[in-house]
């Protein structure tokens, strides 16, 4: 077992230490007056410090916390006693020397040289001793030592467990449950890796990721996470329906329908209609009774008997209750999700200090190849000469006259794209209200089609138009412009879907008064995420490959197309809404969505592998997973909500399909129940209570949007109140480190002056030797 | 996992396991690759087992291995040179892969990584690895000149790892300066002239980006 110790080093009389030699009378005031920094000496005339000065120097805390072994190990050791005092309240005051040694941690930095570093370890270790397992083994992981030095640790904290720890009182009323507790955590902890482990060799798409990683960068990379991220909020919208709705229904299936089954054409794939019309996968299939098993008739010949075979399944309530809570459940991942990404993401005082930010972080160590190294290297530098002309057109003045065309042409541009978006608008109205008017019976298939390509290829024209307006437009900052690309195209979508809800629920219920119009509305979503994911495959086709064949051949070229993150990230939360949007009519929907996922994953990585390059622009991505995760719940989730409250609370459910047939809307499904358990008995008197003072009352909803402001309120307070710390702290460090200039000239003169007179008195003793006359 | 868990006790995967951030998959493998690289002094890309896709791979090629090098004890003694790492896929691109290996090893000349010393390697740059502890020896592997501070010199040829190797891709002597001028006013807080551990933290604490960027996956 090797100990590492690195010693600190001797200065060198050669090396000169920079520092501003400037007293403390007229610093202070220079200091702050000064925005900029004062001109550092340069080694020519910087003064030649003493040898003792620069081992002074050198042996300072503040530069040795990152070297020396034994800082290190006295900076955990506070962190360690830090932790575990976190629940009682620091003493203050009145804190001498006493012969308790965790006190002498106070003496610690003052006189390192005092407490030899095994003394320090010890001390270490009798703090790791007095933590539980979980959080030594927390610390042990975090420790900057070596692996060695690490383990030795863990060994000696590990043989006096058996100890009972009478200091700590607070545990002092079951002291076998401690022993209990640490061998529950070690199994749980085991348990815990070996499932870590299994998560691990699971995790699908490892080695593409990587791939990816290596080659793109961070940036590109975001883009398939996201795409990961959707498919778990598939998965985990399938499951309920899967097991409580389709799953059931699938298994008693309802009487068959009059009529001959349609045969089975090809077309049904992109229509969705014909034989599957009649499939667990729409609305209509499902029965609006309690589906018991089939009873098998006794052997003596008697009837079957009704509750006593079997418990009945309630489909309509079991549909209402899954679909609302398999929402309820991806509405919180999604805010639980959202909420961690933005605390990661946002820093207080996150928009100083981008010159030290880019320099210090922005090289990508995933990076492997040398292709795209070269790529990082040209892009960072670009960056870096960016943020340098920055800097020196921030100080020039701008013009009146600049400033006021630049905000006419931003204003024009947007009248301008909010026009074609109203266009595209006015067309799907139009053409919408064309496909009512005209007589198309539901079975034909090709003429259903054509609301669902007019959509999509107004989505994929679009954002062209829109990039071509935007060259007219400059920005600042180049993130402002993908940001406010993705506005547009943002409302562009989510405009175009909003027209066609209103289709489905305010005119197509209308029309398809006596008909199926849930199932109609199904399969519209169903037929709008095939033709969605069609399109999608025939832009890659054309948008990379084919412009990097042009681009490589007639226009002779090396640079390949970019990766359009923003674009294709919006596509990705558009199909998103549409399953949302369609999950109430058409449940086996999230399946066909992750099922396009997956072709959409291994579609994007070939193409990107061959036709594209990463993007010039630097891209943050841990703002970008924040914003992804923003959109998709924000306008996506929201809408989807929106739509399916609407949908249950308020529409007519058609009287001739589905589990809702009988009832004047989908809700009364609940409240029907509910009445039922009124007249049960008293046992279950609860859940009306509840029904009636807490879901139909709205006074909790006020209350609890109430409760939500003042949180938010509240954090806002506490982030300014952050930030007015900060300040006052960095003043303090500002003022310290002048302290410290100014005792380092004063010693570095102190040392000068006995340089000096011991040299005058040699000289003088030398000159008396040579001539002792001469006094 | 036949042959390659012979040469990993059970106990010391589990303590690995503990006192690093990594995976018992990322241990094995490391363990894998750094047995394999004595063998194939040439660093040849074919013995490498990183550009071999999937675990299955690297499995066969642990159990081509000869009996001599399935101890434990030799295995995690077994120094690699510095060349022999700097070889390794993942590092081969990276400017600062020279200051990496320095900062992990352990051996007096500073010019070998023992087992022990990758893994800790990895364990730094792995993914649940503590902000902390990545910005810790990011410090390090910035100060070129291993004094416990980052002055302008260690500041310059970071920009210069950074710009790229060749000569026409570093910045103007000007434009160094001004860029060093601007880090040094937005993260020397004392302003002593040099930019030491606790500073760059603070700097670093101020970018959600360097934990995600700061990734070496094996």
């Amino acid at each position: 077992m090797s100990l590492r110790s690195r010693r600190t080093m001797t200065g060198s009389p050669a090396r000169t230490t920079r520092v501003k030699s400037m007293t403390p009378s007229t610093s202070s005031s220079r200091s702050r007056a000064s925005s900029g920094r004062q001109a550092l000496v340069g080694p020519e005339d910087a003064a030649a410090y003493s040898t003792a000065t620069l081992r002074i120097l050198a042996s300072m805390p503040s530069r040795t916390i990152g070297r020396s072994r034994g800082a290190i190990i006295s900076q955990y050791y506070n962190r360690t006693v830090r932790l575990r005092r976190r629940v009682s309240r620091p003493q203050l005051g009145g804190v001498g020397r006493s012969a308790r040694p965790s006190l002498r941690l106070y003496d610690l930095e003052l006189d390192p040289a005092a407490l030899e570093e095994e003394e320090k370890r010890s001390l270490l270790v009798k703090e790791l001793q007095s933590l539980t397992v979980a959080q030594r083994g927390h610390m042990l992981k975090g420790m900057p030592l070596g692996l060695a030095e690490k383990r030795s640790l863990r060994e000696e904290s590990r043989t006096l467990t058996g100890k009972p720890r009478e200091r700590r009182g607070r545990r002092g009323l079951f002291p076998c449950c401690g022993w209990l507790r640490d061998t529950c955590v070690l199994a749980l902890h085991g348990l815990g890796l070996w499932l870590l482990a299994g998560l691990h060799g699971l995790k699908p798409w490892r080695y593409a990721l990587k791939r990816i990683g290596g080659q793109f960068g961070s940036s590109v990379l975001s883009y398939f996470l996201f795409l990961k991220t959707l498919l778990a909020f598939n998965a985990l919208l399938l499951l309920p329906l899967l097991a409580f709705v389709v799953g059931v229904q699938a298994a008693f299936p309802p009487p068959a329908s009059p009529g001959p089954v349609p045969a089975f054409t090809g077309l049904e794939l992109l229509t969705g209609g014909g034989r599957l019309t009649h499939t667990v996968m729409y609305y209509g299939y499902y029965s609006n009774s309690t589906l018991n098993p089939p009873c098998v008739p006794a052997p003596d010949g008697g009837q079957c008997g009704r509750e006593t075979d079997g418990l009945p399944y309630n489909m309509p309530l079991a549909y209402l209750f899954t679909v609302g809570g398999a929402f309820f459940i991806t509405c919180i991942t999604l805010v639980y999700s959202m909420s961690h990404s933005f605390g990661e993401s946002y820093r207080v005082g996150s928009t100083s200090g981008v010159h030290a930010i880019t320099v210090f972080c922005s090289w990508d160590h995933k990076v492997t190849q040398r292709r795209a190294s070269r790529l990082q290297h040209d892009n960072i530098r670009t960056h870096l000469k960016e943020l340098l002309a920055e800097g020196q057109l921030r100080q020039g003045p701008r013009s009146v006259c600049g400033r006021l065309r630049q905000v006419a042409v931003l204003g024009l541009v947007w009248l301008l794209c909010l026009a074609i978006t109203l266009g595209c608008t006015v067309a799907v109205y139009a053409f919408s209200e064309l496909m009512i008017q005209s007589p198309v019976s539901a079975e034909q298939g090709g003429a259903l089609l054509a609301l669902p390509v007019v959509v999509c290829l107004l989505n994929l024209g679009a954002p062209y138009l829109y990039r071509g307006l935007a060259a007219l437009e400059r920005h600042d900052s180049p993130v402002l412009q993908v940001y406010v690309a993705v506005c547009r195209n943002l409302i562009l979508k989510m405009v175009i879907l909003g027209i066609l809800c209103y289709h489905w629920l305010g005119r197509r219920v209308g029309a398809l008064r006596d008909q199926c119009w849930e199932n109609f509305v199904g399969q519209e979503l169903y037929r709008l995420m095939v033709l969605d994911f069609i399109f999608i495959l025939l832009d890659t086709l054309f948008g990379e490959l084919v412009w990097r064949l042009i681009s490589e051949r007639k226009l002779k070229r090396k640079e390949k197309p970019e990766f359009d993150i923003a674009g294709n990230v919006l596509e990705l939360i558009y199909g998103q809404t549409l399953t949302w949007l369609g999950v109430l009519f058409a449940p086996l929907l999230p399946a066909v969505q992750i099922i396009k996922l997956v072709f959409l994953f291994y579609i994007k990585k070939t193409s990107l592998m061959a036709n594209c390059q990463a993007p010039r622009r630097p891209w943050l991505a841990s703002h970008m997973s924040t914003v992804f995760i923003s959109l998709l719940c924000f306008p996506s989730f929201l809408g989807a909500a929106v739509f399916l409250c609407y949908a249950v609370w308020q529409v007519k459910p058609s009287s001739t399909c589905g589990p809702f047939r009988t009832l004047d809307t989908m809700y009364e499904a609940g409240k029907v129940w509910v009445r039922r358990l009124e007249k049960a008995g008293p046992r279950v008197s609860w859940l009306p209570w509840v029904h009636r003072y807490l879901v139909e009352n709205t006074f909790p909803v006020y209350l609890v949007s109430a409760l939500l402001l003042a949180v938010i309120y509240l954090n806002i307070q506490v982030v300014k109140g952050q930030r007015k710390v900060i300040c006052l702290l960095r003043e303090q460090i500002s003022n310290e480190g002048e302290d410290k200039i100014f005792l380092i000239n004063k010693l570095h003169s102190v040392y000068e002056k006995k340089e000096r007179s011991r040299g005058g008195r040699t000289q003088e003793a030398e000159r008396l030797e040579e001539d002792p006359d001469a006094r | 996992m036949g042959g390659s868990g012979s040469r990993l006790s059970k106990e010391l995967l589990a303590e690995y396991q503990d006192l690093t951030f990594l995976t018992k998959q990322e241990i094995l493998l490391a363990n894998c690759w750094l047995l394999l690289h004595p063998l194939h002094p040439s660093g040849s890309s074919r013995a490498s087992p990183s550009t071999v896709p999937g675990t299955q791979a690297h499995r066969r090629f642990c159990e081509l291995l000869p009996q001599e090098h399935r101890s434990t004890e030799e295995s995690l003694h077994t120094r690699v040179s510095l060349e022999q790492i700097l070889s390794l896929p993942e590092l081969k691109a990276n400017p600062f892969k020279e200051r990496i290996c320095r900062v992990f090893s352990t051996s007096p000349a500073r010019d070998s990584l023992s087992f022990e010393d990758f893994l800790d390697l990895l364990s730094v740059f792995s993914d649940t690895a503590t902000p902390d502890l990545k910005s810790h020896y990011a410090f390090r592997i910035f100060d070129f000149d291993d004094d416990g501070t980052l002055n302008r010199e260690d500041l310059s040829q970071l920009v210069n790892c950074l710009t790229g190797p060749g000569e026409d891709t570093q910045l103007s002597a000007s434009e160094m300066k001004q860029l060093i001028d601007n880090i040094l006013e937005e993260s020397d807080i004392d302003r002593d002239g040099t930019i030491n551990l606790s500073e760059f933290q603070h700097v670093i604490s101020r970018s959600p980006d360097f934990a995600s960027s700061f990734k070496i996956v094996l």
